[in-house]
């Protein structure tokens, strides 16, 4: 066990991450609105900003889902751009956090960093980057380069986009506006840095565009969660969006991630682990748990059931009992197909399946059941009465294995009010959650230091703890 | 003054340009702010709602990828798509209309960000269209320049693949089926299979068809041969030439015209020729057709221009004085005469300019 309290302060932290993909947003609930409208969004940021959350997070659609050749219907789908929609709620929001998922394949650095770092001035220093990979042909059929990138240099090119974008936004001098309306010139002359990379990844030479904002640069999220995935975070990122939220698996996460973080030069806590999560609550354990029940029966109804299968089987199941056995039939696939938009790639469908058969039969779960337990975001979620879920927070925030949770609502866009009116207050009872906001930009709520590039002396010894905070 | 009547369905407009300080390269010195008090929110909302609030039609963002370093002007500028959208929730009527680069940009991600600040605006977005081929920004994406014959057509085929992304969901997909389970009816969703010289879009888009249909698109003359516009913005040297300039965009057929006109006006106990002379002294302004007057005069002279075109974009030499004598001095007499109307709460863009909403190209008749 390390000595130093990995989060520091005690507290726990909250994210929304509004989907807008995926079938663990309820959309049958006569109380469900809109995934489009503005009102949608502004809604959701409003009422997390209420409950002093640190950041409003977006995903990034590059491609809809297809579900054997054709645009998957079930589900929630249609979503705007990520940073579009997040400039928009920075003028209707002062203090949460907007992160935009952005990959680094089919984007351009100059753009890209270019557009994090308008989001950044304008939200004056709330931005923030979740930084993701992709790589498949089906994908690229969007984008001008089309498949170019294979699977094994995904990160190869992830690493040389961030340098890139760091330098980009590194590129104005301090002091490269004029003090006043009077001096020679509005941008002091020699006081941007050219950005030329030229390696395997890119051949570029960039031109800042912008001056550094309140918080230096946007803060930079990633969730990859393979040893690869983990080494580049410690080595780029400040804020880890992780899968591991039950409270024992949390642990070892934070005790691995606490490892790397160290080996890769930097104070211990110097990355914040933030784990998706969905939260069902109720006045009484026996409401959260029937509010449980009715919240999977309409996650995964009987068609989403059986079109899970058959993204693994690659055929249709039609004549299957959402309430019956899995098939007994054989995937007519050998590997699950990675165009499909899921996240299991290259997997051999037929071992596959007939783990899962036997899984089901040995619990005894229909087709839906197992669907059903198979598809929940990071395991069960947060069930249960406001205080017990209080109380289980409160254990989180004493034994530092998160710093916070990204929340997924299940419902849109009233999904976080129960939260902010029930929950957060009987956290800030316990203690452990803020009362007000630490500071006006993201990095300073999230309790952030400047950037390594941006702090005095150097990181060298692993484990080296001193370093100067953000205030 | 002229008082024909105003047809219904071809009202005219009036758009102003509110990119950085001003149209002037020295109108940073005669801002009401630090110099570095430009690049942020408060700059926009200040801006914006004050056009917005005056009964502007719609504002457009200048955006260029290239840093002018040899300029005494602003090089400096936050993107033109964000600063439409940090706009759009604080604003009730004026259109937002950032320029987009076609040439070095992704025409998926481009669709999709205008179709978002469609969204973000309710209905009140548009795209002005850019072209400008600068060596800087091929190098800026690691491409090389297109040749001087190629970037009309690559600009083309960008707004072409973005109009089929924006018809890639028919206005009734999300049917929300609880019966059947099916969220999405995808038969009317389609694949935009947009096949260009250089580069090729499948789609559908991940958004939802913009609620305008299709955004507004508005192009300089330039481009109308080959780039499929909503609006022209045709320009010429001198206030004598816009007419001809405006005759000859609306030859090509584009649905409507707005004619470009830089204005300095007479303000604060100053004439506009002596704000003009103030102002040279630190770098002298090369832009078109100018106005250089009382108010007045300029609300004579934009009577004349609605006879030859639809409308007029203002690029005002100084926002923060230019733009409220506009608000205060030259609105008003127009809508007094008759010549314009404001922009109504809640309006599309499209509707400001009399334009309809477009069927969708993919949906059965």
């Amino acid at each position: 066990m390390t000595t130093h309290r990995p989060t520091g302060n005690g507290r726990i932290q909250f994210g929304v991450f509004f989907q807008g993909v995926n079938h663990t947003t309820v959309w049958k609930a006569p109380d469900s609105g809109s995934q489009t409208d503005f009102e949608s969004f502004r809604r959701v940021a409003q009422t997390a900003e209420r409950g002093l959350f640190s950041a409003f997070f977006l995903g990034e659609g590059l491609r809809l889902r297809e579900h054997l050749g054709r645009i998957h219907d079930l589900d929630v789908v249609g979503r705007p751009d990520a940073q579009t929609a997040l400039a928009a709620l920075a003028a209707v929001t002062t203090n949460i956090g907007l992160v935009a998922t952005q990959n680094t394949t089919y984007n351009d650095p100059a753009d890209l960093a270019h557009r994090l770092a308008s989001l950044d001035l304008l939200s004056g220093g709330r931005a923030a980057w979740n930084i993701v990979t992709t790589d498949n042909a089906w994908t690229g059929a969007n984008f001008r380069r089309g498949g170019f990138l294979k699977h094994e240099d995904r990160y190869v090119r992830a690493e040389a986009f961030v340098q890139t974008a760091k330098a980009i936004w590194d590129s104005w001098a301090d002091g490269a506006i004029a003090g006043s309306r009077s001096d020679g010139r509005w941008l002091r002359q020699g006081s941007i840095t050219p950005v030329r990379r030229n390696d395997a990844s890119f051949d570029v030479d960039i031109t800042g565009r912008l001056p550094r904002s309140a918080q230096h640069h946007p803060v930079l999220f990633q969730a990859g969660d393979s040893p690869d995935g983990r080494d580049f975070a410690v080595r780029n990122a400040d804020v880890i969006f992780s899968r591991h939220a039950e409270l024992e698996d949390a642990k070892v996460f934070r005790a691995d991630i606490v490892a790397r973080t160290l080996k890769a030069g930097r104070p211990a806590d110097d990355v914040k682990i933030f784990p998706g999560q969905e939260f069902i609550l109720a006045a009484t354990e026996k409401e959260a748990a029937e509010k449980e029940h009715w919240v999977r029966e309409q996650q995964v109804g009987p068609e989403t059931a059986i079109a899970y299968l058959e993204q693994f089987w690659g055929r249709t199941l039609d004549g299957y009992d959402p309430d019956g056995p899995l098939p007994e039939i054989d995937p007519v696939v050998d590997v699950t197909n990675p165009t499909r938009g899921n996240a299991f790639h290259g997997k051999s469908a037929r071992e596959l399946a007939g783990q899962w058969r036997d899984e089901a039969r040995g619990k005894g779960q229909s087709i839906r059941q197992f669907v059903a337990a198979r598809s929940r975001l990071n395991g069960r979620g947060l069930v249960g009465s406001y205080d017990g879920v209080a109380d289980l927070l409160a254990e989180y925030a004493r034994t530092g294995a998160v710093d916070g949770f990204n929340i997924t609502p299940w419902l849109v866009p009233g999904g976080l009010d129960d939260i902010v009116n029930e929950l957060v207050p009987r956290l800030q009872d316990r203690g452990v959650y803020r009362t007000e906001y630490e500071g006006t930009t993201l990095r300073e709520n999230l309790g952030l230091r400047v950037p390594s590039s941006h702090r005095r002396g150097t990181l060298s010894a692993a484990g080296r703890q001193e370093s100067e905070n953000v205030a | 003054m002229p008082s024909l009547p105003v047809p219904e369905n071809r009202p005219n407009v009036v758009a102003v340009e509110l990119d950085g300080d001003g149209a002037h390269p020295a109108a940073w010195r005669h801002a009401h702010h630090l110099p570095d008090g430009l690049l942020g929110g408060a700059r926009i909302s200040g801006t914006v709602q004050a056009a917005d609030i005056a009964g502007f039609h719609l504002a457009t963002f200048r955006d260029s990828r290239v840093v002018d370093a040899g300029t005494a002007g602003i090089p400096g500028r936050i993107d033109a798509v964000q600063r439409a959208a940090f706009a759009a929730p604080i604003t009730g009527s004026i259109g937002l209309v950032p320029e987009v680069d076609t040439l070095y940009t992704e025409p998926f991600h481009v669709a999709t960000q205008l179709a978002s600040l469609d969204y973000a605006s309710q209905g009140r977005a548009g795209w002005l269209v850019s072209a400008a081929n600068a060596p800087e920004e091929a190098r800026a994406v690691g491409r090389e320049q297109l040749a001087a014959a190629a970037a009309p057509l690559e600009a083309a085929d960008a707004v072409e693949a973005g109009r089929r992304l924006w018809d890639s969901w028919e206005d009734d997909a999300v049917i929300r089926d609880a019966s059947t389970g099916r969220y999405l009816d995808r038969d009317k969703l389609h694949y935009a299979d947009f096949e260009g010289e250089r580069f090729a879009v499948k789609g559908p888009a991940i958004i939802p068809r913009p609620l305008q249909g299709q955004l507004v698109v508005i192009a300089p003359a330039a481009l109308l041969s080959t780039v499929e516009a909503d609006v022209a913005l045709a320009s010429a040297a001198t206030v004598d030439g816009l007419a001809a300039a405006a005759s000859a965009a609306a030859a090509t057929g584009v649905p409507r015209t707005l004619v470009e006109l830089d204005v300095i006006l007479d303000a604060r106990g100053q004439t506009a020729a002596e704000r003009l002379a103030e102002l040279d002294r630190h770098e002298p302004w090369t832009g078109g057709a100018r106005y250089v007057g009382s108010p007045a005069g300029l609300v004579s002279l934009l009577a004349r221009l609605f006879d030859a075109a639809d409308g007029v974009r203002l690029h005002p030499a100084v926002v923060d004085v230019d733009l409220p004598e506009l608000a205060l001095n030259v609105l008003p007499a127009l809508r007094a005469a008759g010549l314009v109307s404001a922009p109504a709460a809640g309006t599309t863009l499209r509707r400001s300019f009399g334009l309809p909403r477009p069927a969708n190209r993919y949906a059965a008749a």
